[in-house]
């Protein structure tokens, strides 16, 4: 069993490479996004509020691997062509983007309207008590959910490899391919995955804590 | 005769179909120290929020120093700058505190110095424990609001507004979420800027207060101002105008 693991090692390796790229590449797109739009759906003129929660409904109202295979093979027919690589990146980006806006918009809306107000009052202008006041507010709310999304996104990235991206999941699927040892590898890729985000976890935990003296 | 630091005419707002200010009337003059009294539900916290336009009027004017303050002469909304800049001018100060909990005391009063004001941290920071200090709060400049008592949080609210040398200040019932035991030590701090000539317009429910403190009083009902003049001449004139009488019979049965 253990010849087996060692055996598999640097495949896997290789997949785990494109496991963090996709992980990462997805991560920190759909932050930005999911930033940019939260704002947008709160604070927007009406018709980009109404478009931004278009959207995030009804991304969130499609199953993720739905949404894979459907950028994968519309976005082409579209005239938008994609490598499976992409295609995979753009599909759980746009997924985790929905999820961040939902995210944004309950973090800032949980600040009472008294703080903006105070804001006013002493002539802050609408960014500066966006970034003083309600922005760090918001942040407590705002982490713990998004850093479970981080480990989501790990998980959900396995999904690429049914587009035959060779991450993680899929290299582990070519070495059993090869040696009908299935078993060995797939402890081992559990182990791989449960490390990632186990360290993921602790290290929200911690932030949260370092976080906790901000009362809301 | 100077111009009033304040000058409000035909002051009009309405939420949906209420009238909730109808054609307000008002002059404060500088230094001048002025007492809002009324029920609840009379418009007050709207008069107030309109001055510093936390909230829209609908009609008549709202200046200060002869500047008007929500719009441009055209009656459009000024820019986010502008009113920013003119709302520095009026300090205002919650009934509910509305410290950023994030801050500790001196950052809630640094905060208007370095981004609005302009200061230095350095000099902020002075700026700020001189008036925690002014407020009898030097010893908690570092504590959260979380970490302070009521009475302790509305003097840093005070000290925020204060601390922007605004032109006129507005007070909305400041005592009014506090333990009666607290309430002496926030009253005690707006006594003492009155004394030092700051012109302010006071909401509040303690009518001895305004009757001490202020050099007029103004009583509003329904939306309009029903009844005006200097503290004792007011209270003298209750017995003719009876809704003045009512609202004060209800504070004498507990207050005098
Ligand atoms: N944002 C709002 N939307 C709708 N109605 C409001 C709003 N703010 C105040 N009102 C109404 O306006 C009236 C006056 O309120 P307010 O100015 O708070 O009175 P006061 O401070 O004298 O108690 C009340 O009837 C209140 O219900
Ligand atoms: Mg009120």
């Amino acid at each position: 069993m253990l010849d087996a693991m060692i055996y598999a090692l640097p495949f896997l390796m290789e997949g785990l490479w494109i496991t963090v790229l996709v992980s990462l590449l997805t991560v920190s797109i759909s932050l930005v996004a999911g930033l940019v739009l939260g704002c947008a759906l709160i604070y927007g003129p009406l018709p980009l509020r109404l478009f931004t929660r278009l959207f995030s409904d009804t991304i969130r109202g499609i199953p993720i691997l739905v949404l894979i295979f459907f950028v994968y093979y519309g976005f082409p027919a579209i005239g938008v062509d994609f490598d499976s690589f992409w295609a995979a990146v753009t599909a759980l980006t746009l997924f985790k983007t929905a999820q961040v806006i939902e995210y944004v918009r309950g973090a800032v809306e949980s600040i009472p309207r008294g703080q903006s107000e105070a804001g006013m009052a002493i002539g802050l202008t609408f960014s500066e008590r966006l970034t003083s006041v309600i922005f760090p507010q918001a942040l407590r709310r705002f982490l713990p959910p998004w850093i479970n999304g981080v480990t989501d996104a790990v998980k959900g990235s396995a999904l690429v490899s049914l587009l035959g991206v060779t991450d993680l999941m899929h290299a582990i699927n070519q070495v059993i391919g090869r040696t009908y040892e299935a078993m060995p590898l797939y402890v081992l890729g559990a182990f791989i995955y449960f490390v990632i985000n186990f360290s993921l976890s602790t290290l929200s935990r911690r932030l949260e804590r370092r976080l906790s003296h901000v009362q809301a | 005769m100077h111009e009033p630091l304040l000058t409000i005419r035909d002051l009009k707002k309405s939420f949906g179909r209420t009238e909730v200010l109808k054609s307000i009337d008002l002059d404060v003059g500088r230094g001048e120290v002025v007492a809002v009294i009324g029920p609840s539900g009379s418009g007050k916290t709207t008069l107030l929020r309109c001055i510093n336009f936390l909230e829209t009027y609908d009609g008549g004017s709202v200046r200060i120093d002869g500047a008007e303050v929500g719009y441009t002469e055209g009656r459009k909304r000024r820019g986010e700058r502008a009113l920013a800049r003119m709302r520095a001018e009026t300090g205002m100060v919650f009934q509910s505190f509305n410290l950023f909990p994030h801050l500790t005391a001196a950052q809630n009063v640094m905060l208007g110095l370095t981004k609005v004001r302009r200061k230095t941290k350095a000099e902020a920071r002075e700026i700020a424990g001189h008036w925690l200090g002014r407020v009898g709060l030097g010893h908690k400049a570092e504590a959260l609001p979380s970490e302070l008592s009521g009475g302790q949080q509305q003097r840093v609210g005070i000290a925020r507004a204060v601390a922007m040398e605004p032109k006129i200040l507005l007070l909305d019932e400041i005592t009014s979420a506090l333990d009666p035991e607290l309430v002496g030590e926030v009253l005690e701090v707006v006594r003492g800027l009155a004394a030092e000539g700051m012109t302010m317009l006071m909401v509040t429910h303690e009518i001895a207060f305004a009757r001490d403190a202020s050099s007029r009083i103004v009583f509003m009902a329904d939306g309009t101002i029903a009844a005006e003049g200097p503290p004792v001449e007011l209270i003298a004139s209750a017995e003719a105008n009876p809704r003045l009488f009512s609202f004060l019979a209800r504070f004498r049965a507990s207050h005098f």
